[in-house]
């Protein structure tokens, strides 16, 4: 039950914030906007440094959820492998998502 | 052989799990049911043929089978709206359910099921209380009304995806039945229900793909059942009632 709220509720959160990303990306493609003046309207941005690791948080539980039920009906495994495969597969959308908010915020801290 | 060839070539499934198909001739008449053809086979061919069957009318839904590969009630499915262009036709039992023998499938699982969705009344009153006046006007009561003329024939669970990837799950009828008793004023059986299908393999199991609302041979729409209970655990998960 806690599996399902979690899921549906950071579904509820990504519907505005898949939309202000896709608005986003228009706004860039339309205005021919490059890779460095993107990372310049970015840079040292807190807001979109959390809109965009509050996404990342986001995706990561709902899409974990999400394959522990597809690993659940097509690969019919157990419950302690599913799990297992859901706090794997958060794990990693949360660490390269993470690292990607930071590349965006703080250019050059990575490298 | 044309849609209107004057026989009929009959793949009926024979044997246990591991059986196979066995082909009989079976002569088309101009008003003809599967069961008509079924029946026409046991009692001219193959006596040994099990299949189950009880009203012939729509009434009792233990006739369904799979017809061409879809569950299907086969006294109500006139074969001019199933056969081939070759005059085919394929029968096997009920798909997610055990092969007993031949067309007969186990309904046991299902039934189970059923029971385990608190699909049974939980009265809120005795014999001696006066009768509930139940008003047909009410959200709630249409809301029951509106999925209550189940028959448990099980074709809307042998067309489940979900039923067939996840041997939890309740199931469409089980789950549907839970809606209409969870609308029922008179029942007192919410707060164990609400638990029984917010458990692994109950409603939170489905997909939403609507295989039993496309199936159901009464045109009931399981899934708007089901996305109900979803409402109502998320609400009663709110109020602190589900854990």
């Amino acid at each position: 039950m806690r599996l399902y709220i979690l899921q549906r509720g950071t579904a509820a959160l990504m519907v505005p914030l898949i939309a202000i990303h896709l608005a986003l990306i228009v706004y860039a493609t339309g205005n021919g906007l490059t890779a460095s003046e993107i990372l310049a309207r970015t840079r040292g941005s807190i807001a979109w440094g959390l809109f965009y690791q509050v996404f990342v948080i986001a995706a990561a539980v709902h899409g974990a959820i999400g394959l522990r039920s597809v690993a659940r009906d097509w690969l019919r495994i157990g419950p302690r492998p599913q799990t297992g495969l859901m706090w794997g597969f958060g794990l990693l959308l949360l660490a390269f998502g993470t690292r990607a908010v930071i590349a965006v915020v703080f250019p050059g801290s990575l490298s | 052989m044309s849609n209107t060839a004057k026989h009929l070539s009959v793949s009926v499934w024979r044997g246990f799990a591991d059986g196979h198909y066995q082909t009989f001739e079976v002569p088309r008449q101009d008003n003809q049911t599967v069961l008509d053809v079924v029946t026409w086979i046991q009692r001219n061919t193959e006596p040994s043929l099990a299949y189950r069957f009880a009203c012939r009318v729509g009434v009792c839904g233990s006739c369904a089978m799979t017809v061409n590969g879809r569950p299907r009630w086969t006294c109500r499915t006139h074969i001019s709206k199933v056969v081939d262009q070759d005059g085919k036709l394929e029968l096997a039992p009920l798909a997610n359910l055990p092969p007993i023998k031949d067309l007969v499938a186990d309904m046991r699982p299902f039934f189970d099921k059923w029971e385990k969705a608190e699909g049974k009344f939980h009265p809120s009153k005795t014999r001696v209380d006066p009768m509930a006046t139940i008003s047909p006007e009410t959200t709630k009561r249409q809301a029951a009304d509106k999925a209550i003329e189940c028959i448990n024939c099980g074709v809307c669970y042998a067309a489940c995806d979900s039923v067939r990837w996840n041997p939890a799950y309740l199931g469409p009828a089980a789950l549907n039945r839970a809606w209409t008793l969870a609308n029922d004023e008179r029942d007192a059986g919410g707060p164990q229900r609400l638990k029984a299908v917010s458990a692994n393999g109950g409603c939170h199991s489905c997909h939403s793909h609507q295989s039993c609302e496309q199936h159901c041979p009464i045109g009931l729409n399981p899934t708007e059942s089901i996305a109900g209970l979803k409402r109502l655990t998320v609400d009663a998960y709110i109020r602190g009632e589900l854990s």
